[in-house]
């Protein structure tokens, strides 16, 4: 009972005969090798799994694959390349706002989908958008001070263009 | 002459750009050609005898490759044992793979199924037969130890671990003198390591060749080369561990468990690579847990609030069975050593006794020891503040060892190069504003606001040599290995067995070489977490990572320096004396101008050793291995500070700012450093209010997963602030102590100092971990 499902992941269409019981997570790591996509609860608590599906940041582990039938997905790798988290990416690698790496993933979706909405976020803020990120290395300080100068950055990059 | 142009900078981390664009490699990622995968049938019962076990539906199921029992797969590997020869007396018993007859904790893994996929392997374990008869589980400490309390396991005569006493002849007089003496018990909760990426292992045997291979998540490789290759009786160099990315590990992933041990043993069997990754649940179950203390503890005073002396006894309880290598002992070992050592105290007793129940095993985790030893002693040395009617900085001021008066032995023994507590003290004062935010505390409290703060003073053992393992018989090395070469277009490659679990440890190895050869940290590429391409060695753990690592890779970067000068003294007909490194080139010493470049070293050595002179030796390797000597320990010192505010309606706690001054020696990268205190800080806050692995009485584990077990969020933590004294150990030429485990020793320990402050004008306080709301308003008798 497997079924076809078409998808557009980081740009490229994607067909794939998956079991309904497949996640979104499983058909990105296991199928298409995309392993910048984590695993750390499969239970939507950790939110190492983070995608951007439609444009909307979702747990990858408690998305099923066949629900994404249709639909636009972008991972890390995605947003890598298409350079729009290159601020983020930055702000971290200074800040050091990542340790064992594992979280980052979801880190970044985390901040790329709060500056896509408020584009002056407080420490407040950024700490209440990452309530569903679980670092525990870093102790999130680092990471809260990467968001924070990334939205400055992109703050003064917006009144140096007015 | 060595350049110090990078050692103290702020380097960033190079390996932090792969994760940055989604390319870790963690073994959690690996897919091997002929991969299997591995899951495991697991006790539902704390302890039972196997009555049945039936596995030929499993063995059917779609998907299914293999299935193991105790009696297909435990014949292939040694048993193993977690005692030392130096805890004397100490006892547990022989573990193996699968269960042998009785299951000894809720999730004791009784069968493996390897299949295609995880979920068929998973499927198949539900067609499992397993039938145990349920025994009585012992599931508390002090109840293992009352007579006719049936053993936790065979194999033992008595639940008791290991016991031992550490006294000071002076220790009765000093509390019969003592003017003052206060007194407490103390429960530290269990919790665990929750690593984002679980435990995860990739076995691959070529049975062709003889070789294994194993993928490996963990902090220690060359352990686990050795525990392979010994229990499956291997030659040691067939044996391959390579830890790539690692998803944290924190001392979690340096313990032998029966399901990686498993993994190793089924790819043996079946010669072709077998994959494991704990699921969550599974981790909750079978990762080590950690702390479980109850503490009984006074200190006595004279009139002054000098103190005189500190007798505790620590009841800690350690699960089924001791853990290998390292044993589960060492924990309340430095539980008992660590109690009072910033303090000027003469006598002391500390007593231990460390006990079997049926439950996960407890051991090594970051900061082994180190909380419980510092919150007990902070909470008395307050306690006593508040009768003597002194602030607690006075106390301290009073009590802590003189900065000028090391060396230092403490009452436990332990011996202290030169610390830094008085210094430390001062600035904490300084940063946290500590007079002001008394008198805006007072204010509050005028409002019914409730606010407290807290202070911790610590000593951290780090760089520790053999004394640790070495001497009581584990094969668990105190040195490290590194080999720097020159390459032949003049870059420089550094290969050392320290690893990285992203604590920096390859960028401040690149920072060292650098100096030591004249170049930039990014011309030097480190490799690590291999063990067919680095030297043998201890790795990271117990804060040697820096210290140890860093003065191996200075030594390597000189000897090769040496190498290098005196090839260029040849080519240049100089004095390699009069010649130095420096700008990616040979310079004159005097003068600093450049003589030749090391890409010019790099190929006459390389392509031309023909235009040597005769006998010149063209080598652009060296080889180093440095094992610590002097001090048994590096111990390192520093002081937290916590403010917090508690809800007394609801027991709720804020954590408003935290605040640390510490001295680890000679800093190699304060960025580097100050992120690793901010991590350990978060580490000891965890556990100070939110994390426990709860158990119901039947030995069950009751919140195993993370919807259920509370790990601190980026919401509830507060702002770091961090300050440093450097006093570096004349030990080695690098002068680097440890950092890594100093936020976790005392972050629980200052902020339980401040609940309790907040909590003062109540009359009430609180002496167990973690601090929830429900236990903050029973201390304040509201429920
Ligand atoms: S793996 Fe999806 S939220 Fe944890
Ligand atoms: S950096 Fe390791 S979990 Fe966040």
């Amino acid at each position: 009972m497997k079924a076809d499902i078409t998808l557009t992941v980081n740009g490229e269409a994607v067909r794939e005969t998956v079991e309904p019981r497949t996640s979104l997570a499983d058909l990105l790591r296991d199928n298409l090798r995309l392993t910048g996509t984590h695993l750390g609860c499969e239970m939507g608590a950790c939110g190492a799994c983070l995608v951007m599906l439609d444009g909307v940041a979702v747990h990858a582990c408690l998305v099923l694959a066949v629900q994404a039938d249709g639909q636009k997905v972008e991972t890390i790798e995605g947003l890598n390349d298409s350079g729009l988290i290159k601020d983020l990416q930055e702000t971290f690698h200074d800040r050091n706002a990542l340790q064992c790496g594992f979280c980052t993933n979801g880190m970044l979706m985390s901040a790329y989908a709060l500056l896509a909405g408020n584009s002056d976020p407080s420490r407040d803020e950024i700490r209440d958008a990452l309530s569903g990120n679980y670092c525990r290395c870093t102790g999130y300080e680092a990471i809260v001070d990467a968001i924070s100068a990334a939205a400055d950055h992109r703050l003064n990059k917006a009144k140096g263009a007015q | 002459m060595t350049s110090t142009d990078h050692i103290g900078q702020s380097h960033r981390r190079e390996n932090a750009l792969r994760h940055l664009a989604g390319r870790g490699r963690f073994v959690t990622d690996l897919a091997l050609p002929r991969m299997v995968h591995a899951a495991f049938v697991r006790s539902p019962m704390a302890k039972g005898k196997i009555v049945e076990l039936d596995v030929s539906a499993a063995a059917e199921a779609p998907g299914v490759v293999r299935v193991f029992t105790a009696e297909t797969l435990n014949p292939i590997c040694a048993p193993w044992t977690g005692t030392l020869d130096h805890f004397a007396g100490m006892k547990s018993a022989p573990q193996n793979m699968l269960a042998e007859g009785q299951v000894l904790w809720a999730g004791h893994p009784v069968a493996m199924i390897l299949a295609h996929s995880r979920a068929e392997a998973e499927d198949a374990c539900e067609l499992v037969l397993l039938d145990i008869e349920d025994e009585e589980a012992v599931v508390d400490g002090d109840a293992a130890l009352v007579e006719g309390t049936p053993l936790v396991s065979e194999g033992i005569d008595s639940n008791l671990c290991f016991r031992t006493v550490l006294e000071t002849p002076g220790l009765d007089e000093a509390f019969a003198n003592a003017a003052h003496v206060v007194e407490d018990s103390f429960t530290f909760g269990r919790h665990t390591a929750v690593t984002l990426e679980p435990r995860a292992v990739v076995a691959d045997f070529d049975p062709s060749t003889g070789q294994l291979t194993v993928h490996h998540g963990t902090q220690t490789p060359y352990q686990f080369q050795d525990v392979y290759a010994h229990q499956f009786g291997l030659p040691d160099n067939k044996v391959r561990v390579i830890a790539p990315d690692v998803g944290g590990s924190f001392g979690m992933k340096l313990h032998v468990y029966n399901e990686e041990m498993a993994v190793v043993a089924a790819s043996l069997k079946l010669g072709r690579p077998v994959r494991f990754v704990a699921d969550r649940l599974e981790s909750f179950v079978s990762d080590v847990h950690a702390r479980d203390h109850r503490v009984s503890a006074r200190m006595a005073m004279d009139a002054q609030g000098t103190i005189l002396a500190m007798d505790v006894d620590d009841m800690t309880q350690i699960g089924a069975i001791s853990t290998y290598p390292r044993t589960s002992v060492a924990e309340g070992n430095q539980v008992i050593r660590l109690m009072g050592a910033p303090y000027t105290m003469p006598d002391y007793r500390g007593r231990l006794s460390v006990v079997f129940q049926n439950k996960v095993q407890t051991s090594q985790y970051r900061a082994v020891g180190h909380p419980i030893a510092c919150a007990v002693t902070e909470a008395l040395v307050d306690r006593a503040a508040e009768q003597l009617d002194l602030d607690p900085i006075e106390i301290r001021q009073r009590n802590l060892v003189a900065d000028d008066a090391y060396p230092h032995v403490s009452a436990t023994g332990y011996q202290f190069e030169k610390l830094s507590h008085h210094a430390a003290l001062a600035k904490l004062r300084e940063i946290m504003g500590y007079d002001a935010l008394r008198a805006e505390q007072a204010e509050l409290r005028k409002q019914g606001i409730y606010r407290g703060i807290g202070i911790a003073s610590f000593v951290e053992i780090t760089n520790p040599g053999a004394a640790f393992y070495g001497v009581g018989g584990a094969r668990v090395s105190a040195q490290d290995g590194a080999i720097v070469r020159l390459t032949p277009s003049g870059e420089v490659h550094c290969a050392i067995s320290v690893t990285e679990q992203g604590q920096g440890t390859e960028t401040i190895i690149a920072q060292v070489v650098a100096d030591q050869l004249g170049v930039t940290p990014d011309q030097v590429k480190v490799t690590t977490g291999d063990t067919d391409t680095t030297p043998s060695g201890g790795a990271t753990w117990a804060c040697r990572g820096a210290g140890i690592g860093g003065e191996t890779a200075l030594r390597a970067g000189r000897r090769l320096q040496a190498q290098i000068l005196a090839i260029a003294g040849a080519v240049l007909q100089a004095e390699p004396a009069t010649l130095a490194l420096a700008g990616g080139t040979v310079v004159d010493k005097a003068t600093g101008k450049e003589r030749i470049t090391l890409a010019e070293i790099g190929r006459i050595a390389t392509y031309r050793p023909d235009t040597l002179p005769e006998g010149c030796d063209n080598s652009l390797t060296a080889v180093q291995h440095f094992a610590p000597t002097g001090y048994p320990f590096d111990f390192t010192n520093g002081i937290q500070a916590s403010h917090v505010e508690v809800d007394i309606e609801t027991g709720v706690t804020r954590l408003l700012k935290h605040w640390v001054v510490e001295d680890c020696g000679r800093i190699i990268n304060p960025l580097l450093v100050d992120e690793q205190i901010r991590g350990g800080v978060v580490q000891g806050l965890g556990p100070a209010f939110f994390e426990e692995c709860m158990y119901d009485d039947m030995g069950q584990m009751t919140n195993a997963s993370l919807a259920d077990y509370l790990v601190p969020m980026a919401g509830e933590m507060p702002d770091i602030e961090i300050a440093h004294i450097e006093t570096p150990t004349l030990d080695t030429i690098l002068g680097a102590k440890g950092v890594g485990e100093a936020g976790t020793a005392a972050a629980g320990a200052a902020a339980m100092n401040a609940v309790n402050d907040a909590l003062r004008p109540m009359g009430a306080r609180i002496s167990q971990t973690p601090m929830t709301p429900l236990r903050i308003l029973t201390a304040l008798g509201h429920v």
